[in-house]
């Protein structure tokens, strides 16, 4: 059958239409890929659960007493600590408002042999957030009462 | 016994709204006048008994009435009335209450304007708005009541979080919900539209004005939220692909294909079906949006509760909402191609382009926003996507729509002139790269600044363009419709924004510092010398107060007092200083002391310098105009009159 231009026209669009959302998927697959965030718990992480991952989120209790500030830079250190675990971390900056002892946090990072090397830091209430996959993912790893703190801290939140 | 009043004030409101959304679609159905005309004083009705609530609940507020929960929950004794008025928006219930009165305000508005529309058409139209009040007020009355007793009363509140006391967070809420509810008039349209079977080319038209100005709002609350956060959170993004956030743009990306789309619609009659479409998913998303953010189920700095009751009946809402108009879309859309029919190289080609765009956009976005839910569905672990993944597929979206932008307003409807579009190809093409080349030396050949720049360029002179060929070839008081002047302004908006993102991003300076009394830093020619931490109070706050004097090459040009603010329960907050300028902001935020016992010493601190940020603003505020100068083109209210009758007839015979 010849095609009539309407028919060409319309197939050139369609075809356009195509190519466009094959492009778009793959695209958007890729960069799926490439920007998915786990989250883990220290115990999870010292299982060996991050291997998989370059880059990774931490979630814990920062542990009392084991904020470190550095005297003469930004660098700090602190231990987070699940039910069973416990994982050194490294940072270099400013810590959110909230950041304390005992508290729910959230770092973005690596590892860098038996440390995590934090880029980012959140802390519970804070003007950033505390996603609720923490909550879970602690759960997940058998932390008892530090749990209901963190569900009570979850239920204040804004 | 106020509160109760407020109570029975909504149950009232939910009663008459039933009436508007049931009579007069049973009139429209029947050919009963009687039960039609029900439709609008039903509307005002309901609007007063809102307002009424609404006011209850504000009076509450600034009565300290602390035997309402709600009250006691988000203000206390020290709080500012401004913030105490805020407060009333400031969680969930009472952004419900707002919700549902700021639909009412646009109800009455589409009362009021729609007296010389088709009589069946105006009461199906305000039926469809008054099954969604219903919806929302039952959403109110059974599981989130803001006049909830608290016995016994306490002698003082909690406090609002103080992330929302800020000027900012006054009326970011109000004007965003106006945007968002204001897609619910374009819905309604489409949906009167289906319902009726017969598709009035008329009824885009009058759809038009009411999408523009929704969006214009959605535009500025948008805008107003990013401003805050710049100001607010501390650490100077604007943007930052927050669930919540992502929720209020995806709206505004289908609410953006609306418009153009309505416009071909409108002027050509084709894309019946798609404009359609486009209305239920803009409301639909406006509806994503509000459950998002209020169901908890992605956590974020908005979400105020996670009581899964509330969930269930939002996503039950959803579900009808969603699934019965794109059921009748299914049954009644028409089924035959219409308009006219153009060819490839043609306006209808780029603004279809335009639209796919936006709409693969929004779809990208949802599904990254989706993507945690997805994840967890799937037994794949917690996941949560990246910024990277929204600010590498977006641009690249957008790069598409940008390089269109000079053509669209010189493609004829039906088929453009291709050589037209080669002498204006060149005119841009040669602009954008005369100005990027200029550029180049002004940034040591930084690829992202002269792309910036060569953009920025690109959408300008095909504006410019535009704007001298109306100029010198219509006739004069005609050369500039407010249709027209809207597109321009907005596009150059587009213009300002794309060079402010891209400027900001790859020139700012950024630097976190620890710093002594007395010390100085050297950030991009500006001298930030740290004078100290002293305490100072507010109304309901105290706070250690910095002072940051800046100078550039020995001139002074600003101190800036940076304050970490501490409120009555504990909350700690960062007030951050910034010194705002055309062609750069500097922005100074306090870590914390280095010593937590010695304030008066060493500060960790936020030193920034971001050239040409005002202008990611500057560019929404000029689309917002655009938006509203569209919607106010005689055309769209003359010509109603006129073909009223014509439409009229032809409603009334499909009807009878």
């Amino acid at each position: 059958m010849p095609m009539n231009p309407t028919r060409k026209r319309r197939l050139i669009i369609v075809l356009l239409i195509l190519a466009a959302a094959t492009v778009a998927t793959g695209l958007v697959v890729i960069a799926l890929q490439n920007n998915m965030n786990y989250l883990l718990t220290p115990s999870q992480v010292q299982s060996g659960q991050a291997s998989d991952y370059k880059t990774f989120r931490l979630g814990g209790m920062v542990k009392a007493g084991s904020i470190q500030r550095s005297s003469d830079s930004l660098k700090v250190t602190f231990t987070v600590v699940d039910a069973d675990g416990s994982m050194p971390v490294e940072y270099i900056g400013i810590l959110p408002d909230l950041f304390r002892d005992n508290q729910s946090v959230i770092a973005t990072g690596h590892m860098d042999g038996a440390r995590f090397v934090a880029t980012e830091v959140l802390a519970k209430h804070d003007a950033t957030y505390m996603p609720k996959e923490l909550k879970d993912a602690m759960a997940k790893a058998h932390a008892k009462k530090k749990i209901e703190d963190a569900a009570a801290a979850q239920d204040k939140m804004p | 016994m106020t509160p109760e009043l407020g109570q029975l004030a909504l149950i009232l409101a939910l009663l008459l709204a039933l009436a508007q959304g049931i009579l007069p679609l049973i009139g429209a159905w029947r050919g009963n006048r009687a039960l039609m005309a029900v439709a609008r004083p039903a509307a005002v009705g309901q609007a007063v008994f809102v307002a009424m609530a609404f006011g209850i609940l504000v009076w509450a507020f600034l009565h300290f009435d602390f035997s309402v929960r709600y009250v006691a929950d988000n203000s206390n004794l020290e709080l500012p009335w401004y913030y105490r008025i805020a407060a009333v928006w400031g969680a969930h219930e009472g952004s419900l209450l707002l919700w549902i009165l700021i639909l009412n305000v646009w109800t009455v508005a589409l009362a009021t304007f729609s007296q010389k529309l088709p009589e069946v058409f105006a009461s199906r139209v305000l039926a469809v708005m008054g099954l969604v009040a219903v919806g929302f007020l039952a959403f109110i009355i059974f599981t989130s009541d803001p006049f909830g007793r608290l016995l016994p009363m306490p002698g003082d509140g909690a406090d609002l979080n103080p992330v929302l006391q800020d000027p900012g967070m006054t009326f970011h809420p109000p004007v965003l919900y106006t945007g968002y509810v204001g897609f619910s008039v374009a819905f309604a349209f489409a949906i009167a539209g289906l319902l009726g079977g017969e598709m009035e080319q008329a009824w885009v038209r009058w759809a038009r004005p009411w999408t523009n100005v929704a969006w214009a709002f959605l535009t500025l609350g948008i805008v107003a939220g990013s401003w805050w956060a710049y100001a607010e959170l501390g650490w100077g993004g604007w943007w930052f692909w927050d669930p919540v956030e992502n929720a209020s743009f995806m709206p505004w990306l289908v609410g953006l294909a609306l418009i153009h789309a309505q416009a071909v619609t409108e002027k050509r009659g084709g894309l019946r079906a798609w404009t359609i479409l486009l209305s239920i998913f803009a409301f639909s998303l406006s509806l994503l949006g509000t459950f998002l953010v209020r169901s908890g189920v992605l956590t974020s700095v908005h979400a105020f509760a996670s009581d899964p009751r509330r969930g269930v009946f939002i996503l039950a809402f959803l579900t009808i909402v969603v699934g019965g108009s794109l059921l009748l879309y299914a049954v009644r859309a028409p089924k035959v191609a219409g308009g006219k029919a153009f060819q490839l190289v043609s306006r209808e080609t780029a603004l279809l382009i335009g639209n796919l765009m936006f709409v693969v956009a929004a779809a990208m976005v949802l599904l990254g926003t989706l993507f945690p839910l997805i994840g967890d569905a799937l037994h794949m672990g917690r996941i949560s996507v990246g910024p990277p993944y929204f600010g590498f597929l977006f641009p690249l979206l957008m790069l598409p729509v940008v390089l269109l932008m000079p053509f669209g307003p010189f493609l004829r409807w039906g088929k453009g002139d291709p050589g037209l579009l080669k002498s204006i190809l060149l005119r841009v093409l040669i602009a954008a790269l005369a100005c990027a080349i200029i550029a180049a030396f002004f940034v040591d050949g930084q690829l992202k600044p002269i792309l910036a720049v060569a953009a920025a360029t690109w959408i300008t002179v095909g504006v410019l363009l535009y704007s001298y060929k109306r100029w010198r070839e219509a006739p004069r008081g005609r050369r500039y419709p407010a249709e027209m002047a809207g597109m321009l302004l907005a596009h150059l908006g587009m213009a300002v924004f794309v060079a402010g993102v891209l400027l900001s991003e790859s020139l700012s300076v950024t630097s976190d510092v620890r710093m002594a009394p007395g010390q100085v830093q050297h950030i991009a020619s500006y001298d930030f010398r740290f004078d100290g931490v002293h305490r100072t109070t507010g109304p309901n706050w105290r706070a250690d107060q910095g002072t940051i004097t800046v100078s550039r090459d020995g001139a002074p040009v600003a101190v800036m007092h940076p304050q970490k603010r501490t409120y009555p329960h504990g909350q700690v907050q960062t007030e951050s200083a910034v010194d705002a300028g055309f062609t750069r902001d500097l922005y100074v935020a306090l870590g914390e002391p280095m010593d937590a016992n010695q304030i008066e010493g060493a500060w960790s601190l936020r030193l920034y310098y971001k050239p040409f940020i005002r202008w990611i603003w500057g560019g929404g505020l000029l689309m917002m105009l655009g938006g509203f100068v569209c919607a106010a083109d005689k055309r769209f209210r003359l010509k109603r009159v006129g073909e009223n009758s014509a439409a009229e007839l032809t409603l009334q015979d499909a009807s009878a």
